[in-house]
């Protein structure tokens, strides 16, 4: 009865089991939607969801829930994609939801990132989704390690990490009343390079902004921080301060998300294999390095989750 | 760690570790990322932070694995949490669950999906219930390789004797519950290795406090266990998740287009094998395998593909392909070792959904054969079920279920309990 069977590869393995997760999704939800941001994270799920349904059609529509502040060229980006792939995208937008009143800055230069869980709520109840698939990764951040492929939110779009369900074999349990909602993870247990690596080996195109490019830059309490960041409104963002030195510098983003929290490294990676390199040797995680609303303490990201961020 | 960019065709393999706070579990993770340079320069500045927060001395390697607020708080943990590391040659993923009793159906979790278990013992107190209990779970939900781990080995100032007699404790005590027997069972295995989580003693470096211990290294161990579904031919099953018909597409080809889209749970398919689609029994044979655009000769274990049949068959999500040779027959009754998972005790006059593959059946408790002890093995009567209870029931079902013995195939043979009036997950089934 032995046999000398060769088992998958690591990434074969990630992959069969994102596509798996997918089509549960898709079998036992009835109104699911992708959440797309045009960041690397999810242009992955992007190409495991054609893997999982082509010659179909995606069984849900895509979703961004733009903050106003993105990137230009991740949005032109997001758009791109969108159309080549021939599925729906729907964009909310934090602006509209300021608004209506339902966001309200506390300052007008206030980071927004944390406002995208209100839209998204909103989005959810206009369109009455079920099911949520988001690109999180379990090894992001402490507070993901525990979060299930198959997370359940209640009414209120808030995650209770003491009343989540068990999670056994690849038994994915998706029901949900009428008005609960689950977020699908289908990407939980890739690292950081297993995602570099599937963009190089599925040769995955990217927003210019993840390669090592010139940037104008300031300084800021120990942190690079992009200065007069041209916006797709034609405003900026992120004006610089008033005597701040402004630096050229060479630079790339490991992570992509609203301007404010979002910064860059320094780096001359200007390939996917050089990037994998960089982060083979890399000594700082990729929030660690990047994401600055992660920073304020030891618990920020569980503090966000059970307030419905994703 | 040098060269990454070639490293596509590394493996996979999930294992769990099997412990509580006391034994130095957290300690051993932290010590395996830590010593893969997995934790990075920032999460260490953090834990030293936390650490010097909490008056400690030196950095407690235990904080990395401590993830919620809530359990850092209770300075305990109670959640499964999964980590990643990559050694160079193989990607792992671990399955930390909590140890104590109230947290069994944490550790029947964590245990569901790993291939390896790492069972702590703290060289100070020898085998304990703690243990055989890690070891009886262990064995339930089917864990192939078992890694004995005699830990804390500098607290015993390194002495081969209390190692060995720890050893000897507890293969004894792994015969009496059948754990050494299934070691005949081919690809089931026990080892044994001495360590010190705290120093980095036999964990991914040899260091020199016990040259009379010449066996794997953790890490070596690790290495070179085989990962799941390799050791073994097995029949194919094919759980339908989802059918493609894309006849409102624009291209006419594909108007007659009908692909069963699934993970091939164990086994392998040939273009041209005979199969049958269960539980209707229709027959037919593949016409194609499809993964995205590739068009595959054949497919293996665990691999998620695209099934074209040559008949047109109708088949819905729920139905499983088999080889025509290995049929199994569909049952409407099934006998099974269940761990109750929910706060709410499992009642005997209620319909329950059972979820198999992907398919799902209404389901009622004909019978509670006994409950085991999980601490004293011993098989009690019970008219109940509480949370973290294990015991040997009989259900009868609605609709008709394509099962293996779940020692025989761990996707078949499984399956989990649904509560409908709030949806959550609330049983664990195993089918003997």
């Amino acid at each position: 009865m032995t046999t000398t069977k060769q088992p998958l590869s690591h990434l074969d393995w990630l992959e069969s089991e994102a596509i798996y997760i997918l089509r549960e999704v898709a079998g036992q939800c009835s109104n699911p939607v992708l959440l797309f941001s045009g960041g690397k994270d999810s242009l992955c799920i992007l190409r495991l969801a054609e893997k999982a349904f082509r010659p179909g059609r995606f069984p849900f529509p895509l979703m961004h829930i733009d903050t106003g502040h993105n990137y230009k060229e991740v949005i032109d980006f997001r758009d791109q994609r969108a159309a080549e792939l021939g599925e729906r995208l729907i964009v909310r937008s934090v602006e509209d939801s300021m608004k209506r009143g339902t966001v309200v800055l506390k300052a007008a230069d206030e980071s927004r990132n944390k406002h995208q869980s209100v839209t998204l709520l909103e989005a959810i109840e206009e369109f009455g989704f079920d099911c949520c698939i988001g690109g999180a990764r379990r090894d992001e951040e402490k507070a993901r390690a525990k979060e299930r492929i198959m997370s359940f939110r209640d009414e209120f779009g808030q995650w209770d990490p003491k009343n989540q369900r068990p999670e056994l074999w690849s038994l994915y349990n998706a029901r949900s009343h009428k008005g609960e909602n689950i977020r699908a993870f289908p990407i939980s247990n890739w690292t950081e390079m297993d995602v570099w690596q599937y963009i190089e080996r599925e040769n995955l195109e990217l927003p210019s902004i993840y390669f090592a490019h010139q940037r104008d830059v300031a300084i800021r309490s120990g942190s690079i921080v992009p200065v007069n960041v041209p916006l797709v409104s034609g405003e900026i963002a992120n004006p610089a301060k008033a005597g701040e030195e402004i630096i050229n510098m060479q630079v790339r983003f490991r992570t992509v998300g609203d301007i404010s929290c979002t910064a860059p490294v320094i780096s001359d990676a200007d390939t996917v294999s050089k990037i994998v390199l960089e982060t083979a040797t890399s000594t700082i995680t990729e929030r660690g390095a990047t994401r600055l609303d992660d920073q304020t303490s030891d618990a920020s990201m569980e503090q966000r989750k059970k307030e419905g961020y994703f | 760690m040098s060269n990454m960019t070639t490293q596509h065709n590394d493996s996979l393999l999930r294992f769990m570790t099997c412990g509580s706070v006391d034994d130095g579990k957290s300690t051993l993770i932290g010590r395996l990322l830590f010593d893969t340079k997995t934790i990075l320069a920032d999460t260490l500045t953090q834990m030293t932070r936390t650490s010097e927060k909490r008056g400690l001395t030196a950095v407690d390697l235990s904080l990395l694995t401590d993830g919620l607020q809530a359990e850092r708080e209770q300075g305990i943990t109670i959640d499964v949490a999964y980590r990643y590391f990559s050694t160079g040659t193989r990607k792992y993923i671990i399955a930390d669950a909590p140890g104590h009793e109230q947290y069994t159906r944490n550790m029947v979790t964590a245990a569901s999906t790993a291939n390896l278990a790492i069972i702590l013992i703290d060289a100070r107190r020898g085998v304990l219930t703690q243990t055989r209990r890690h070891s009886y779970l262990a064995h339930l939900v089917g864990i192939p390789h078992i890694v004995v781990a005699v830990n804390k080995m500098d607290l015993v100032n390194y002495d081969q004797a209390i190692y060995d007699k720890i050893c000897a404790d507890y293969l004894a005590f792994a015969n009496e519950i059948g754990l050494a027997q299934s070691k005949v069972a081919a690809g089931h295995d026990i080892s044994f290795i001495p360590m010190s989580a705290l120093n980095g003693d036999m964990l991914v470096d040899r260091l020199d406090n016990m040259p009379w211990y010449t066996g794997n290294t953790m890490i070596e161990i690790l290495e070179a266990t085989p990962p799941a579904h390799s050791e073994h031919a097995e029949p194919f099953r094919f759980p339908v998740q989802f059918v493609c018909r894309p006849h409102a597409s624009d291209n006419h080809d594909l108007h007659d287009f009908r692909g069963f889209m699934g993970r091939i749970e164990s086994g392998e398919i040939t273009v041209g094998d005979a199969v049958t689609v269960l539980p209707n029994g229709y027959q037919s044979k593949v016409k194609a395998i499809q993964l995205g655009d590739e068009q595959l000769q054949s497919a293996t274990t665990e691999q998620s593909v695209t099934l074209l049949l040559e008949d047109e068959i109708d088949t819905s999500r729920g139905d499983m392909i088999v080889k025509t040779a290995e049929a199994n027959e569909p049952v409407k009754q099934i006998d099974a070792f269940v761990c109750w998972l929910s706060e709410t005790p499992m009642s005997t006059a209620r319909t329950y959904v059972i979820r198999h593959t992907t398919r799902e059946s209404k389901a009622k408790v004909s019978a509670i054969h006994y409950k085991v002890d999980v601490n004293t093995l011993e098989e009690q009567a019970s008219v109940d079920l509480k949370m973290n209870d294990i015991a040997r029931i009989t259900f009868k079902l609605a609709q008709p279920l394509m099962i293996d013995s779940y020692s025989i195939n761990r996707a078949t043979g499984a399956f989990i309990v649904i509560d409908e009036s709030t949806n959550n997950t609330v049983g664990a089934g195993m089918i003997v």
